[in-house]
């Protein structure tokens, strides 16, 4: 045993040194390539003062949409002298109270829960916006937006990107074909259904799918339901728990959904019956609307990016998207959605004036150049949105009229907005009762 | 992309790497070098006694002393592991299942009445029940029967390889491999091989997995399937070691086979038979892969594991994930007794 144990304690050493070495050697080359900035940097000359500083973000975009974030703040950087240090994670929402209670909080988030920043505000983790992050955020945004960044009074930074959920996605071709109109009220709506089902088409499809976040896009049809149904007001109260989940208006608002959702006569198209809706995806829930097996799909904005390549999304084109009709059109036009906020979980100077510089107009039309991008932010030129969808989006994000609420499961608590409420959802299409599953989601609601 | 755009990720890599490299790397080296020390000087005084003595048996007392720090040295590295990887976070469990929600705040009991309050979570618990009740005795039972049945056949290796196969696959692949079976479409052709059945004899096809409780029934067939193979090696190797004049003797006496199953083989085995159902069966209260994969705990086929993962760590309710967890575990202890007892008992004869 001696003798044997020699050589393994040299493989030991040797692998510790030989690792150890190639570390050396790869942090050697770091090259610095300070970028020589011919660009015109007069717009950032309120962020000057801070060459050489570094600010980290953190965020749950990843991929070619991240890469086109750190392209639309480049300039910013080369003017500012600022860099920032992008991080995308696909765990983001579970690794950053990690990353905080670790002492390893990024400078800046972008959380797409204002549930979860009120959690972080509430436990004294979050830097209050400065006076001038605050100036250009009240500038630029709706108040409803900046609403769901403060707490107890307090104001922690500006949304930046925006999605809007409120679509009903739709074939432009078939409908003109048919002579079908796109309906403007709720009531025509569900004569459009009644007629397409007429004509041997199952007017919707749906599917609420989504890995461990099964249930998502059904929590999405109830809230845009309620919010039309009752107003705004109580889709707040509602969301605060200031009436409970199974309130009659509520049972009410889940009832209208389950006029389409559970009615076999208008879903599942391409999919089978009501139960599919359970298992089907949501990315796969609206794909046969180009077969012409099914009509109209629910589904946010963001659900551009999900048709095969070669299909033309436009007015005219094979799939387009129509705002979900009001219930009551006189009182005004609600509109359900989501974003992230620019959170800081750091107040250095560079830190403060990168929060500033994502609240301002001049980060928003950055962006948006870059294609595939929407916000509320009021000084982002329609010109600069490319993408037909896009563009709709915007404007209905900037039209005076509409009442603006955010995606509410993000607004609840936790064990509700990704628990009680999704999983509520997928029994409630396989069948349970609206008050069963409604009781059951008040009972979960943490006390 | 250019190299310092991924310079940072690599730097993190690195640091991981040589993090890794010295805590795995120190953990050998002490695993090592402190027992190969105490051996080496253990060796030295052996050679020098017996130089000394001329062949002489040791004096009795320092030897045993010295054979206790050898012990010793050797268990260090042992419990220091179970000491950072087992204790100290089973009793931080504990505090936190005291606790509230975000751990701020003690709340007594309350986590546990929570537990049996909610109707989900004694769905839950009934679930687990089934699952805990159902696998030790379905799998034992297959791979007992399948064990005794291939026993001297004339193919019998490759037989237990096939029914042995399914162990090698972890329970995620199981998961979406049976998932497929079970797979359903409301129009069109069906692409699962149960409801390509299930139409073939007539009827129409069904939504396997959507319908409690027989969902939770198919989930367990896949851990069933996962399972027979380690009872039916185990069994099988218990029925070969029975002495073959027992089983001669019993021939003489004209058994029926049935006899020879019931009065010679399982009391024969019973200590394997035992073994077998006791590992099977705390494999199963920490099922979670299968369901997570499966249905993701819906449609009522929720298990406490998968439970108390969605409590702690979805939505954030560290209260309540580590009261199911303390749950689990005091689930698992009188299994856990009843095995060391087992042990004990089969040495002592």
């Amino acid at each position: 045993m001696a003798v044997s144990s020699r050589p393994r304690q040299a493989l030991v050493l040797a692998t510790t040194l030989a690792l150890a070495l190639s570390a050396a050697a790869c942090s050697g080359d770091g090259g610095d390539d300070s970028g020589s900035s011919s660009a015109d940097c007069a717009a950032y000359d309120a962020y000057s003062g801070s060459d050489g500083t570094t600010v980290s973000i953190y965020a749950s975009i990843r991929d070619t949409e991240a890469d086109l974030l750190e392209q639309s703040w480049e300039q910013f950087e080369e003017c500012t002298g600022i860099t920032i240090e992008y991080e995308g994670s696909g765990e983001f929402e579970a690794q950053l109270p990690v990353r905080v209670d670790g002492g390893n909080a990024p400078d800046i988030a972008f959380i797409p829960q204002p549930g979860l920043l009120k959690r972080f505000a509430d436990a004294g983790k979050l830097k209050e916006a400065s006076a001038e992050t605050k100036t250009m955020a009240e500038a630029n945004y709706p108040k409803e937006w900046l609403d769901y960044a403060t707490v107890g009074g307090k104001f922690y930074g500006a949304p930046f990107g925006s999605n809007v959920k409120s679509f009903v996605w739709y074939s432009p071709k078939l409908f003109s074909e048919k002579g079908w109109k796109v309906p403007t009220t709720w009531d025509e709506m569900m004569q459009l259904s009644d007629t397409i089902a007429a004509d041997g088409i199952k007017p919707w499809c749906a599917g609420i799918e989504s890995g461990d976040a099964t249930g998502w896009p059904a929590t999405d049809w109830i809230e845009d339901v309620m919010l039309r149904e009752n107003g705004a007001e109580v889709y707040d109260q509602w969301v605060d728990h200031t009436i409970p989940f199974n309130d009659p208006k509520v049972v009410a608002a889940v009832d209208r959904v389950g006029k389409i959702l559970k009615d076999e006569k208008y879903v599942n198209g391409g999919y089978g019956g009501v139960k599919s809706i359970a298992t089907t995806s949501f990315q796969e829930g609206g794909l046969p609307i180009l077969e012409r097996k099914c009509a109209m799909y629910r589904m946010a904005s963001f659900y551009a990016n999900q048709w095969p390549e070669g299909t033309t999304v436009a007015e005219d084109g094979d799939t387009f998207a129509f705002y979900l009709p009001p219930v009551d059109p006189a009182k005004g036009k609600p509109v359900l959605g989501g974003g992230e906020f620019t959170v800081a979980f750091a107040d250095r100077p560079e830190v403060q004036k990168v929060q500033t510089y994502l609240a301002s107009g001049e980060s928003a039309n950055s962006r948006a150049k870059l294609g595939n991008w929407v916000s509320a932010n009021k000084k982002l030129e329609i010109a600069n949105v490319e993408n037909p969808i896009d563009k709709l989006a915007v404007e209905i994000l900037q039209d005076q009229n509409a009442v603006f609420r955010f995606d509410g499961s993000d607004l609840m608590p936790a064990a509700v907005g990704a628990g009680t409420f999704w999983k509520g959802m997928v029994e409630w299409i396989n069948g349970k009762s609206t008050a069963d599953v409604l009781n059951q989601i008040e009972g979960s609601w943490p006390k | 992309m250019e190299f310092q755009d991924i310079a940072p990720k690599l730097t993190m890599l690195l640091y991981g790497l040589i993090g890794f490299v010295v805590v795995v790397g120190g953990l050998l080296l002490v695993l090592d070098v402190v027992p190969t020390w105490f051996a080496r000087r253990r060796e030295a005084a052996l050679v020098a006694a017996s130089l000394q003595s001329g062949g002489a048996p040791v004096a009795r007392r320092p030897r045993k002393r010295r054979e206790g720090t050898l012990a010793l040295a050797f268990m260090i590295p042992a419990l220091l592991l179970l000491l950072i990887g087992l204790v100290a976070p089973a009793i931080r469990t504990i505090i936190l299942s005291l606790q509230n929600g975000d751990s701020t705040r003690f709340v007594g009991l309350d986590n546990y009445a929570w537990i049996f309050q909610e109707n989900d979570i004694v769905r839950v618990l009934v679930n687990t029940l089934a699952w805990v009740v159902l696998v030790p005795l379905l799998a034992t039972g297959v791979g007992l029967t399948y064990a005794v049945m291939v026993d001297r056949a004339r193919f019998e290796s490759v037989a237990k390889s096939l029914i042995f196969l399914p162990m090698a696959i972890s329970f995620v692949g199981a998961g979406i491999i049976w998932r497929f079976v079970y797979a359903h479409r409301g129009v069109g052709d069906q692409i699962g091989l149960l409801n390509a059945v299930w139409v073939a004899l007539g009827n129409e096809p069904k939504p396997w997995l959507l319908d409690p409780p027989l969902n939770t029934f198919l989930l367990i067939v896949v851990m069933v399937w996962i399972q027979a193979g380690f009872a039916m090696v185990i069994l099988s190797a218990a029925i070969k070691a029975i002495p073959g004049d027992i089983v001669e003797a019993a021939r003489l006496d004209g058994v029926s086979p049935w006899q020879m199953f019931w009065r010679i083989t399982l009391p024969s085995i019973r200590p394997a038979l035992v073994v077998v159902v006791i590992t099977i069966m705390i494999a199963t209260l920490k099922v979670f892969d299968i369901v997570r994969t499966m249905t993701n705990g819906n449609y009522d086929t929720n298990v406490v594991a998968l439970e108390m993962y969605n409590q702690a760590f979805r939505y954030q309710e560290n209260g309540h994930g580590s009261a199911l967890a303390v749950l689990l575990f005091i689930l698992v202890i009188p299994v856990v007794i009843f095995q060391i007892r087992n042990l004990r008992r089969q040495r002592e004869v």
